[in-house]
C-alpha cells in the first residue's frame, strides 16, 4: 500500500474542534494514509483516540512536545 | 435493515433512547452537533478545579459504549441565527432551547436525508424540560424541523401519536416507553435492566447558554458592541478568564490561573495585551477600542491582580496586535477602586 503522509494544526482549538477537524480530513484521504494532527488541548489525548476506535482508524502513535500535542492516525476502511 | 440516526448529546436519555431502538435490530449512527456552546469538552482543557473529571468527550464516550459510529457536525455558522434570534424565544437565561431542538432535528434530517437513513431518533421525554419538551412542543419540533412523522422519541413514544417507523412496522410500538415528567425513576429502572455501570450526569442544560453568568457576559458582549454577531473566539473567550468593563468601549479578560493564562497566550496576536513586569501577576487581554488613557486605567486594573497589588508602583508591558510593546509604570487601583458594576 502507498500510504501519503498529511498534515493537519489543530493548535489552539479546544475540543470537540481538533476531532471535527480530524474527522473532516480523514474524509478526504484514503486507507492507509497517514494523518499527523498537532494540537494544544490535552483533552485531545483521550477524544482522537475514541474517535479512532469508533470509526476504525488507528492511532500510530501519540508524542507531546512541551504544550504540543502531536497525533498520528492511520485512516482504516469504513 | 432499516437505518437510524440518533441525537447523542452525551447524557442518559439519548443513551437509552438509543439502546431501545438497537435492541430492535435497527442500524444506528450518532450525530452530535457543535455549536460553540457545548459544555462538552472546553473549559475543562482550561482550570485547574476541572482537571480531576477524566477529560472525555461524552457523546464520543456514548457512542462508544453502545458500539456506533459517532458523527460531530461543527454547526457554529449556522446556529448564530437559532441563538441571535429564536423564534420561540429564550428560556431562562439565553437558552433558547426549542429553537434549538428545531434547529438540531433539521440538521438530523438533512443528514438522514443525504446518507438514506430512514428516520431520527432523540432522548427527549415529555415534561423532562419546562421549555423543550412539553406535550405542545414535541409537534413543534416535528414539524418545524421538516422531519415529521421520521422523528422517534423512544422514551415516551407511547404517550405520543405513532410515527412512520412504529406504523410501518420498523420498530415495535410495544417495546418503546411511556416515560413522562421530571423524574429519573424511570431512567434508573432501565440503567438497572441495561447494567449500565457508569454514564454523564445529567446537568442544567447541554450547554453554556443556561448558565446565568455565561448568559450575561454574553448579553454585556451584545450591548457593548450594539450587535449579536459574534464569532466562536468571542464565545470561547466569554468561558475564560474574570471579565471587567470599565466602560462601553472596551473591557479587561484577565486570566484566573495558569490554564487559563495558556488559553489567552493563543490570542496575543489577535488582541491588545498586559503582561505585569515588575511582578508576578496574569496575562489581560483587552477586547474592544480602548484610548490611551483607557490603556492606563486597564494597566491599573490589572496591576490589582497581580503579587504587586499592594505595590506604590507596578510596571505594566502593554502591547497591542502590531507588537508596538510599550512600558507603563502605575499604580494598582485598590478593591475598593473597582466598582462591583464593572465584573461582566
Ligand atoms: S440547553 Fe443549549 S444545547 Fe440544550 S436544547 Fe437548550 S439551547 Fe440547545
Amino acid at each position: 500500500m502507498n500510504e501519503n503522509l498529511y498534515q493537519l494544526d489543530a493548535c489552539n482549538l479546544l475540543c470537540p474542534m481538533p476531532v471535527i477537524e480530524t474527522q473532516n480530513r480523514v474524509k478526504e484521504l484514503n486507507v492507509g494514509d497517514m494523518l499527523k494532527v498537532t494540537c494544544t488541548d490535552p483533552g485531545v489525548k483521550n477524544d482522537i483516540p475514541a474517535w479512532c476506535r469508533i470509526n476504525g482508524h488507528e492511532i500510530i502513535s501519540i508524542e507531546e512536545d512541551g504544550r504540543k500535542i502531536i497525533i498520528t492516525v492511520q485512516v482504516g476502511a469504513d | 435493515m432499516y437505518k437510524a440516526v440518533s441525537l447523542i448529546s452525551g447524557g442518559l436519555d439519548s443513551l437509552l433512547a438509543t439502546k431501545l431502538i438497537i435492541d430492535q435490530g435497527i442500524h444506528v449512527e450518532g450525530i452530535n452537533f457543535y455549536t460553540g456552546f457545548c459544555v462538552e469538552g472546553h473549559t475543562h482543557a482550561i482550570r485547574k478545579k476541572d482537571k480531576k473529571k477524566e477529560k472525555r468527550n461524552n457523546a464520543l464516550w456514548v457512542a462508544e459504549e453502545l458500539g456506533i459510529k459517532l458523527h460531530i457536525i461543527n454547526v457554529i455558522d449556522e446556529y448564530k441565527d437559532v441563538v441571535i434570534n429564536p423564534k420561540h424565544g429564550y428560556g431562562q437565561h439565553m437558552n433558547p432551547c426549542l429553537d434549538c431542538k428545531g434547529f438540531m432535528v433539521k440538521k438530523a434530517y438533512e443528514w438522514i436525508l443525504e446518507n438514506e437513513f430512514d428516520f431520527i431518533i432523540t432522548g427527549e421525554v415529555i415534561g423532562q424540560r419546562p421549555m423543550s419538551q412539553r406535550k405542545e412542543t414535541m409537534p413543534i419540533i416535528a414539524e418545524e424541523s421538516g422531519a415529521g412523522d421520521r422523528l422517534l422519541r423512544p422514551l415516551c413514544a407511547k404517550n405520543l401519536p405513532p410515527t412512520l417507523p412504529e406504523l410501518e412496522g420498523w420498530v415495535n410500538r410495544d417495546e418503546l416507553k411511556d416515560f413522562s415528567g421530571r423524574s429519573r425513576k424511570p431512567q434508573m429502572a432501565l440503567v438497572n435492566f441495561y447494567n449500565i455501570k457508569d454514564y454523564a450526569q445529567p446537568a442544567g442544560g447541554c450547554c453554556f447558554l443556561t448558565d446565568k453568568k455565561y448568559s450575561a457576559k454574553l448579553k454585556d458582549m451584545w450591548q457593548a458592541r450594539g450587535s449579536r454577531e459574534y464569532e466562536l473566539d468571542d464565545i470561547m473567550l466569554l468561558k475564560v478568564g474574570r471579565h471587567i468593563r470599565p466602560s462601553e468601549n472596551y473591557k479587561l479578560i484577565i486570566a484566573r490561573e495558569e490554564g487559563e493564562v495558556n488559553y489567552l497566550e493563543g490570542y496575543k496576536k489577535q488582541f491588545t495585551h498586559l503582561r505585569i513586569l515588575s511582578h508576578h501577576g496574569p496575562l489581560t487581554l483587552i477586547d474592544g477600542d480602548p484610548s490611551e488613557q483607557d490603556l492606563v486605567l486597564a494597566a491599573q486594573i490589572a496591576a490589582r491582580y497581580s503579587q504587586g497589588r499592594q505595590a506604590e508602583q507596578v510596571e505594566v508591558e502593554i502591547k497591542t496586535p502590531e507588537f508596538e510593546a510599550k512600558k507603563l509604570t502605575i499604580k494598582p487601583l485598590s478593591a475598593e477602586q473597582i466598582p462591583e458594576k464593572w465584573h461582566v
